[in-house]
């Protein structure tokens, strides 16, 4: 099958990554979040390596220093070099967004899923469930489940996590609910293929557009509800230099020193505007109403 | 039409009642003693089992349950604070005015630059107005609210001196909180405002109404608003919950003695009817907030009023 390209009559196979890549690219917006977050993304793994400062490096007799060419980003109350913490710092805010943005989308996934195709009492009994989930507004949920948890990196994922699934659910239900009924269901049900089967090898590759543009943009909103707990003392804890947690950090000298929490929140903005500007061209790609 | 707006209004009962259950819960299964934690570290094993007795804590899950449910729903009674014994109904009718103040005003706020900007971005689509448009909205979407907060305070307190940085003292103290909340919001609005917008934009009855030589302000306000209303109705619910949730940060970087910086301080105290106090009031809200959204739904919907209308009864409901 690999070379079924190049056979006339056989129908042109390109892998649906590709294809929504080649359309997602297409648009100018999306093309700049995409290089700014593969840019981000890069800074965070290769930057640390490359300063020649250490991220807990005390300079007691350079403290709070204003961006100067040997520190870019100036210095802290500790004299640490901030650059390099926003650089190592990305690491955490990153892999807090991305993997909050996978365990809630899979698990809204895997509900929703269950929900829309099942109907029924499992559909209401879910259904009731989420709306009672969502009545506690999803920053509020993140803040109690994150108190009661106690702090710490992973601790915040599932804190944060929570408030997505409800969200999810829906999203789920209500793709599934539009394909219910559709003859490839139908077919597969007639050749007794198991339910789950059905559910996530049939059914799940044609529904899971939606989720994956929620799951996108929910890294953005992540990484910044992240840094509000790291901000309120909640989250991941100074000295990891989260961004949130640089900027709980920096709150103290705000008036006389700006430049210690400019900085990280600019990183946080920054990242965030990538990652939205990308999953809205990955909404307008995966659109099937604009697909030809 | 009343069967549905009853309907609705049972549920939000169900659904407070439910969201009480629920915090109650995870309060409960909190690890560590609140007796102990305020007490300090000092207090003996007995005088922590003494306070253990007075703030009830020593009784099974399902007593204190019971209790916590009875004086919430029967007797409209939160409990006192354990910090500051105050009892949290009082305290949260004082702080009420300061939330509701800046978060009612977001939302105007946000309805009306919203609806502009989103109108104004789709009737000029694709010149540079539109780009403009979108891209600012984008940029304040990204930034977090509080650090722009933050950022606010150092230019307009302490660089140009403008305003006061915290407080409530002044009525223009409240001019940066109402900015800070609602700025993502209008962004947020203003952009679902011109998709929803530029979807009725091409469908013939637009069409149809320009070409019997209507003019553009009247087919823009009475024909396509009204059928781009739906989308912006969900965003409006959505932005008030949002307004109300993270109104707790936005009190907290301008200290402003509201609601959310009350639940706040109870969550770092341990002070659990604090917090349940609290989150009690912004589901409610947040209740109040949703059932408004489905009202105006079915407002806006007739295919809703014909569901209920209708001897529907026995049909899905749903999409």
């Amino acid at each position: 099958m690999a070379n079924s390209g190049s056979e006339k009559k056989a129908p042109k196979k390109k892998s649906m990554f590709l294809e929504t890549l080649q359309r997602t690219v297409k648009s100018p917006s999306a093309k700049l979040g995409a290089i700014l977050f593969c840019l981000i993304v890069l800074a965070v793994i290769i930057g640390p390596y490359l300063s020649p400062y250490k991220i807990d490096q005390f300079d007691l007799l350079n403290t709070k220093a204003k961006p100067s060419a040997a520190h870019p980003f100036g210095t802290d109350a500790l004299g640490r070099d901030i650059l390099v913490r926003i650089l190592y710092g990305g690491r955490y805010s990153l892999s807090l967004g991305i993997l909050t943005a996978l365990l809630g989308s899979a698990v809204g996934v895997v509900i929703g899923s269950v929900a829309g195709y099942f109907g029924g009492t499992t559909e209401t009994i879910i259904m009731r469930i989420m709306d009672i989930w969502s009545s506690i507004p999803g920053m509020l949920l993140c803040l109690l489940i994150s108190a009661s948890l106690g702090t710490g990196f992973g601790n915040t994922i599932l804190a944060l996590a929570v408030g997505g699934v409800p969200g999810g659910v829906r999203l789920q239900r209500a793709q599934i609910l539009r394909e219910r009924g559709k003859e490839y269901l139908e077919a597969a049900e007639s050749i007794n293929c198991p339910k789950t089967k059905i559910m996530f090898k049939h059914l799940l590759p044609n529904v899971i557009s939606p989720t994956i543009v929620n799951a996108t943009m929910t890294i953005g909103m992540t990484i910044t509800m992240a840094a509000t707990l790291s901000y309120i003392g909640l989250g991941v804890q100074p000295p990891t230099p989260e961004w949130g947690a640089m900027l709980a950090d920096g709150k103290a000298d705000i008036l006389y020193s700006p430049h210690i929490i400019a900085f990280p929140g600019l990183c946080i903005a920054l990242t965030v505007l990538a990652i939205n500007l990308l999953g809205d061209g990955l909404r307008d790609a995966l659109d099937p109403r604009l697909r030809s | 039409m009343g069967r549905y707006v009853l309907r609705r209004i049972l549920m939000v009962i169900v659904i407070m009642i439910a969201a009480a259950f629920v915090i109650f819960t995870i309060l409960y299964f909190t690890p560590g003693d609140p007796a102990k934690n305020l007490l300090g570290a000092s207090a003996t094993a007995e005088e922590v089992e003494n306070m253990r007795h007075v703030l009830g804590l020593d009784q099974p899950y399902l007593v204190q349950l019971g209790n916590f449910m009875y004086n919430t729903f029967l007797r409209f009674d939160l409990g006192n604070s354990w910090t500051y014994s105050v009892p949290v109904m009082q305290e949260l009718g004082n702080r009420l005015p300061y939330t509701v103040t800046i978060g009612g005003i977001s939302m105007i706020l946000n309805v009306i630059i919203g609806l502009l900007l989103g109108i104004f971005a789709a009737t000029h689509e694709g010149k540079w107005q539109d780009s403009v448009a979108m891209i600012i909205a984008m940029v304040f979407i990204s930034v977090p609210d509080f650090w722009l907060g933050l950022m606010m305070i150092v230019l307009f307190a302490q660089k140009l001196k403008w305003l006061p940085p915290y407080g409530v003292q002044y009525w223009y103290s409240f001019i940066m909180p109402i900015i800070v909340s609602s700025i993502a919001g209008i962004a947020v609005n203003a952009r679902q405002t011109r998709s929803s917008m530029l979807e009725v934009f091409r469908s013939d009855y637009i069409t149809t109404a320009r070409a019997k030589g209507q003019k553009e302000k009247v087919v823009v306000r009475k024909h396509m608003l009204p059928n781009a209303l739906m989308p912006i109705i969900t965003s409006l619910g959505t932005a008030f919950t949002s307004i109300v949730a993270g109104g707790a940060v936005v009190e907290s970087v301008y200290s402003i003695p509201g609601v959310g910086l009350y639940m706040l301080t109870g969550i770092t105290n341990r002070d659990y009817p604090v917090v349940r106090g609290c989150v009690i009031f912004f589901a409610l809200f947040t209740s109040i907030a949703m059932l408004l959204v489905d009202l105006a739904y079915a407002f806006v919907d007739p295919r809703i009023k014909a569901q209920y209308s209708a001897s529907a009864a026995g049909k899905r409901k749903g999409a």
